[in-house]
């Protein structure tokens, strides 16, 4: 493989990287207060708000039943917009944060939810307000599930990222296509493909590690 | 929080009810005109089936449910009517445990201990004392840095207990705190209650469906049946002389004399033809629990007594004796008019041939 290539590769995984890095943060920054309103503002939950917990759900499964090849060609002018241009590695982290939005928030309000409704009770015979039992109960009993969910988007948003190729986002899914595929340069495939299950292990096995550091809960089979 | 030791507040339930509308638009009724009054700085126990309304009444009291008609009164703030801030400086003068602990598994002895100070806004450096202090209480100082997933039962409902009293509460409410726990640990944990409840003051309301946990410590009982408070009173009274039904069937649980099944198998309402026995139960009461009543019955009437089941055993303080017997049937109203004579209470309990 030339030196070129090579150089070509380095730059591509730091594009996706680089494109799941931001749009992970994003999407958790985005997602994690959705998912927690999501899970408490349903009919008589620490929030309820029935009426826009059920609007909100609607839009959640909305955005996330666009395929997300679509959902990047259809919001071409929104990213045009937040990013100045609708192609480049920048202008794909939009569709990115788009798309793992709700999926994070759907991840997280799953992980609030299996809170003990225990936990909830007696910090509201506390005296706590809602604001603080989600702060001091819900998110930190919830942190093992959550950083797992965070883990599972980060590696859907590695999949995802091989996909902006078609608008132009580079990265490593566009090189293999490009090469690859296009080119037929099996052996660049080939190094792609081995490059991809590394990240996806990597994020796999550092997620697993913190979610098991932040975990105090007797390991499962011992029981209560 | 207040300097000086915390005193106790009393709680009133006047003529609550509690109804829930269920996912079917029906209602169903858990509490139906209860009225009660806890007093201040005593030990009182509700006890009474799975069902019967004592989850609903206790969590009426920090208003974890508010009741649809009647009112609940702590220290005579009216819980029910109090909302958003009010409520929750209420809920801090009403510390509360719970069966299964509801610890946060993501915190450990100490940090579980200060959630109900840091939730009130109190300061680090005080709230690290007084967590100090309370760890110390309780005895779990060398578990303080342990998460609840590396304790025992017993030492779980004392992190529990210290967590309920971290805002120096007025009152201590107990959902079936020494249910999930065996017998020896539930002795520990009510003897923690006890001393906590004479060295502060705090007036402690408990609920369970064990007689022995309430003639263990509370001084005051309430048995609720179906929603209703069917008899209330202090522990002694109830327990020498209960009135309802309900009453006497937790009562014949507790002290743990019941007829032996060859006996009951063959027990009769009515008196048969011919010779026949009288089963009797006769409680001593008091003073009496330890007079020799039986031998005297045989020397002064000369009525013999078979013994069938019995136990002395002592209810705040006081001895209190159940004694099942039988006896000559034709014997039966002299020996029950000799014995009530002498302060003995009898009861009928049926007949063998
Ligand atoms: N949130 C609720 N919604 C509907 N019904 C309820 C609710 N809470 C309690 N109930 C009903 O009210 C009645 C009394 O319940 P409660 O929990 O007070 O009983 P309990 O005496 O504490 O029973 P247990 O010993 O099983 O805990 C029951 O019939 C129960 O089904
Ligand atoms: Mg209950």
């Amino acid at each position: 493989m030339s030196a070129n290539l090579i150089g070509l590769l380095m730059e591509a995984t730091w594009q996706t990287l680089y494109m799941v890095a931001v749009s992970a943060v994003l999407g958790a920054a985005f997602g994690l207060p959705l998912g927690v309103f999501l899970a408490t503002s349903q009919r008589g939950e620490l929030l309820s708000r029935p009426l826009v917990n059920r609007v909100l759900g609607l839009v959640v499964n909305a955005a996330r039943s666009v395929p997300f090849i679509i959902l990047v060609v259809a919001i071409i002018p929104f990213t045009r917009m937040i990013a100045g241009t609708s192609i480049g590695t920048t202008a794909a982290i939009v569709p990115l944060t788009i798309a793992a939005v709700p999926f994070i928030a759907r991840l997280i309000e799953n992980a609030i939810r299996e809170v003990d409704s225990g936990l909830i009770e007696a910090a509201r015979a506390m005296g706590a307000t809602p604001l603080q039992i989600i702060r001091k109960v819900l998110i930190p009993e919830a942190l093992p599930s959550i950083t797992l969910g965070l883990t599972l988007a980060a590696v859907s948003l590695i999949g995802y990222s091989a996909m902006v190729g078609a608008v132009g986002g580079e990265g490593l899914g566009d090189l293999g296509i490009r090469y690859g595929y296009q080119r037929f340069m099996p052996d660049v495939m080939a190094v792609v493909v081995i490059i991809l299950i590394v990240l996806v292990q990597l994020v796999q096995s550092i997620g697993e590690w913190i979610a098991a550091k932040v975990d105090k809960r007797a390991p499962k089979g011992r029981g209560q | 929080m207040s300097d000086g030791k915390p005193q106790g507040a009393s709680i009133v339930f006047q003529a609550v009810g509690k109804a829930f509308n269920k996912p079917d638009g029906k209602q169903v009724s858990a509490v139906s005109d209860a009225s009660l009054t806890v007093d201040s700085g005593a030990i009182t126990g509700i006890i009474g089936r799975s069902g019967a309304g004592k989850s609903t009444m206790l969590r009426m009291v920090n208003g974890l449910e508010r009741p649809t008609s009647g009112q609940v009164l702590v220290g005579g703030q009216d819980v029910g009517a109090a909302q958003g801030a009010a409520l929750r400086g209420i809920r801090r003068d009403v510390g509360m445990i719970f069966q299964h602990f509801n610890l946060l598994s993501s915190r450990t002895v100490a940090g579980n201990i200060a959630l109900p100070l840091e939730v009130a806004g109190v300061p680090a450096a005080q709230i690290k004392a007084r967590v100090a202090d309370l760890i110390d209480r309780v005895g779990l100082n060398a578990q303080s840095n342990n998460y609840p997933a590396e304790l025992s039962g017993g030492q779980k409902q004392r992190v529990g207990i210290a967590r309920a009293l971290a805002t120096e509460p007025k009152v201590l409410l107990s959902d079936e705190a020494t249910s999930a726990l065996d017998p020896e640990t539930t002795q520990t944990v009510l003897t923690l209650l006890k001393d906590i409840n004479r060295d502060l003051g705090l007036t402690i309301l408990l609920i369970t469906h064990e007689m022995a946990v309430v003639r263990d410590i509370a001084s005051h009982v309430a048995v609720i049946e179906g929603g209703k408070i069917v008899e209330a009173g202090k522990t002694y009274d109830v327990f020498t002389a209960p009135q309802h039904p309900t009453t006497r069937s937790f009562l014949s649980g507790v002290t743990g004399v019941t007829l032996p099944a060859f006996i009951k198998g063959r027990m009769l309402e009515t008196r048969p033809k011919g010779a026949a026995k009288e089963v009797l139960r006769v409680t001593f009461a008091g003073m009496h629990a330890t007079d020799p009543m039986l031998a005297l019955l045989t020397r002064d009437l000369g009525i013999e007594v078979n013994i069938l089941a019995g136990a002395v055993e002592e209810i705040g303080t006081q001895p209190f004796g159940n004694l099942l017997i039988s006896l000559d049937a034709d014997k039966g109203v002299d020996a029950r008019a000799y014995l009530e004579q002498h302060g003995l209470l009898t009861e009928v309990l049926g007949y063998v041939s």
